[in-house]
């Protein structure tokens, strides 16, 4: 169970609005995506959930419980890998485990057989590519015992190419083991792909535009990217995203 | 047995030219003595140096074993304390600020200068050698390992701080691992300086080392048993090196190139 609520929440930095009045709520293994331009400011968001600072107004609940300011309630993966040089794949994974005094080395295996990482277990991350590295990040948020996963744009660094095959891979393994899943992206595609609902931000100060529940049946196949639907529903959003342009 | 005679190949192939370079000046310098009939107590020859290294062994194996010892202890403390110094300094930044430029400014006064004081204070015992040798190593591995545990990839410490670790977590976990690589390269650096606190400490006032063994020679203008300490302050300098080398080798495999990466 984790249920993610975020209340009225408002944060300016040096006397700049950045957030203002940002609410939502995310539901138990329900993959939610927030949409907006780049420098929205989706990261403080971030930010301020994991804890590394405090919102100047609102709060978050996780289960009913206020999480306002605390770390390490979250899982997390980060726009860059973030792997550590000096430990192979599999002590990279249960790093955040780890934190947490929960390492399981077994699960942590299986996790990695699943995900396709089974053969590089020892190899240092150094010796992978962009792709597997981001894979072994996922897993590595995966196996932290937190139920709540926040992802910040974890593909934008990589090709198109590689991009698709992630995309593909995380629906793959996020569909066998469903954690709720708060997802920044600045690709209304990739939103669209993986997302059960889709949550677009205004910018300068983000403020939340408009919501989206998307009827895309699961498990995805990557036909779907090509369905008459898709299109239709990427037209919706690439519009409410000109207006935003059009209003500012 | 191949791959003895593979490693040997690649020694030879890092190495070779330097050897043929120090083949050569020996060369020249043997020669030199020889064609314009320079004195023994001026220049000795190599060959003569040699002889002397050879035939001198017991007379001056005693000064080498304790020299060895007391750069050993001296390297000891001094990279135990620098060590420590630099973890609280890192770990109390307020501290640091006061306290840093100070570190900076003691570098400043020779070490040469503050050996007759501590000789003063302490006498001629162990106590103002190690402290000697002390002084001199601990400086490049503060230095070094506070700029390591500075540099600690943000994206990591970012990663750490988000997912919840500790401070205690943070430092054990990332900052003191990220700063290994900079702490053997002070340790590499204090490890010779260590051989030289070592005879500089003996030339102070001591019953044995290669340092006493140095100002015999040099009172008696047995300039070729000079030459025969320089050349072991020399090999004991190597060997140090070779095994703080050995040592990173061997804890940083694997993630050279990694750290490369993230920098």
């Amino acid at each position: 169970m984790s249920e993610l609520t975020v209340s009225n929440i408002a944060k300016s930095f040096a006397k700049q609005l950045v957030l203002d009045d940002i609410t939502f709520t995310i539901n138990d293994g329900e993959f939610v995506s927030l949409l907006g331009p780049s420098g929205s400011g989706k990261s403080t968001l971030f930010h301020l959930i994991g804890g590394m600072y405090r919102p100047d107004r609102g709060a978050f609940f996780l289960d009913g419980k206020e999480i306002t300011g605390k770390r390490g309630v979250i899982s997390y993966m980060p726009q860059s890998p973030s792997l550590f040089p000096w430990r192979n794949v599999l002590s990279n994974v249960i790093l955040g485990a780890e934190i947490h005094r929960k390492v399981d080395k077994d699960k942590a295996r299986e996790m990695l057989k699943k995900a396709g990482l089974a053969n590089y277990e020892n190899a240092y991350p150094h010796e992978l590519s962009g792709g597997m590295r981001q894979r072994v990040a996922f897993v590595r948020a995966l196996l932290s015992p937190q139920d709540f996963i926040c992802l910040d744009e974890p593909f934008s660094a990589l090709d198109e190419f590689t991009r698709l095959d992630m995309q593909t891979w995380l629906l793959d393994i996020w569909e066998k083991n469903r954690k709720s899943v708060l997802f920044i992206t600045h690709s209304i595609e990739e939103a669209l792909y993986l997302s059960d609902r889709i949550i677009v931000l205004s910018s300068n100060p983000a403020k939340i535009k408009r919501e989206f529940d998307l009827p895309f049946q699961r498990p995805r196949e990557q036909s779907l990217l090509l369905s008459k639907d898709f299109f239709e529903w990427k037209r919706k959003i690439y519009q409410e995203l000109e207006q935003l342009k059009v209003n500012s | 047995m191949n791959t003895n005679k593979m490693k040997r190949n690649r020694i030879i192939a890092n190495h070779g030219s330097s050897f043929v370079v120090i083949l050569c000046i020996l060369l020249f310098w043997q020669a030199s003595t020889q064609i314009f009939t320079i004195p023994t107590w001026l220049l000795p020859a190599p060959t003569v140096i040699l002889t002397e290294a050879v035939a001198g062994w017991p007379n001056y194996q005693h000064h080498l074993i304790s020299t060895t010892k007391l750069a050993l202890l001296g390297l000891f403390i001094g990279v135990s304390v620098g060590l420590l110094v630099a973890i609280v300094l890192h770990l109390l930044p307020k501290v640091k600020r006061a306290v840093y430029p100070l570190l900076i400014l003691s570098q400043n006064i020779p070490i040469i200068v503050l050996a007759p004081l501590l000789v003063i204070w302490f006498g001629f015992g162990v106590m103002p050698k190690v402290i000697v040798i002390t002084l001199v190593c601990f400086f490049p591995i503060v230095v070094a390992t506070l700029d390591g545990l500075r540099q600690t990839n943000p994206e990591l410490m970012h990663y750490m701080r988000m997912i919840g670790a500790s401070k205690q977590q943070i430092f054990l976990k990332l900052e003191f691992l990220h700063a290994l690589p900079a702490i053997f390269s002070g340790l590499k650096i204090s490890g010779t300086y260590s051989v030289m606190g070592a005879v500089i400490s003996e030339w102070l006032g001591a019953n044995q080392g290669i340092g006493v063994y140095m100002t015999l020679a040099q009172s008696s203008f047995r300039t070729d048993r000079v030459f025969v300490a320089i050349v072991y302050i020399m090999i004991l300098c190597m060997i140090l090196f070779v095994i703080i080398q050995t040592l990173e080798k061997t804890w940083l495999k694997g993630r050279e190139k990694g750290r490369m990466e993230h920098e």
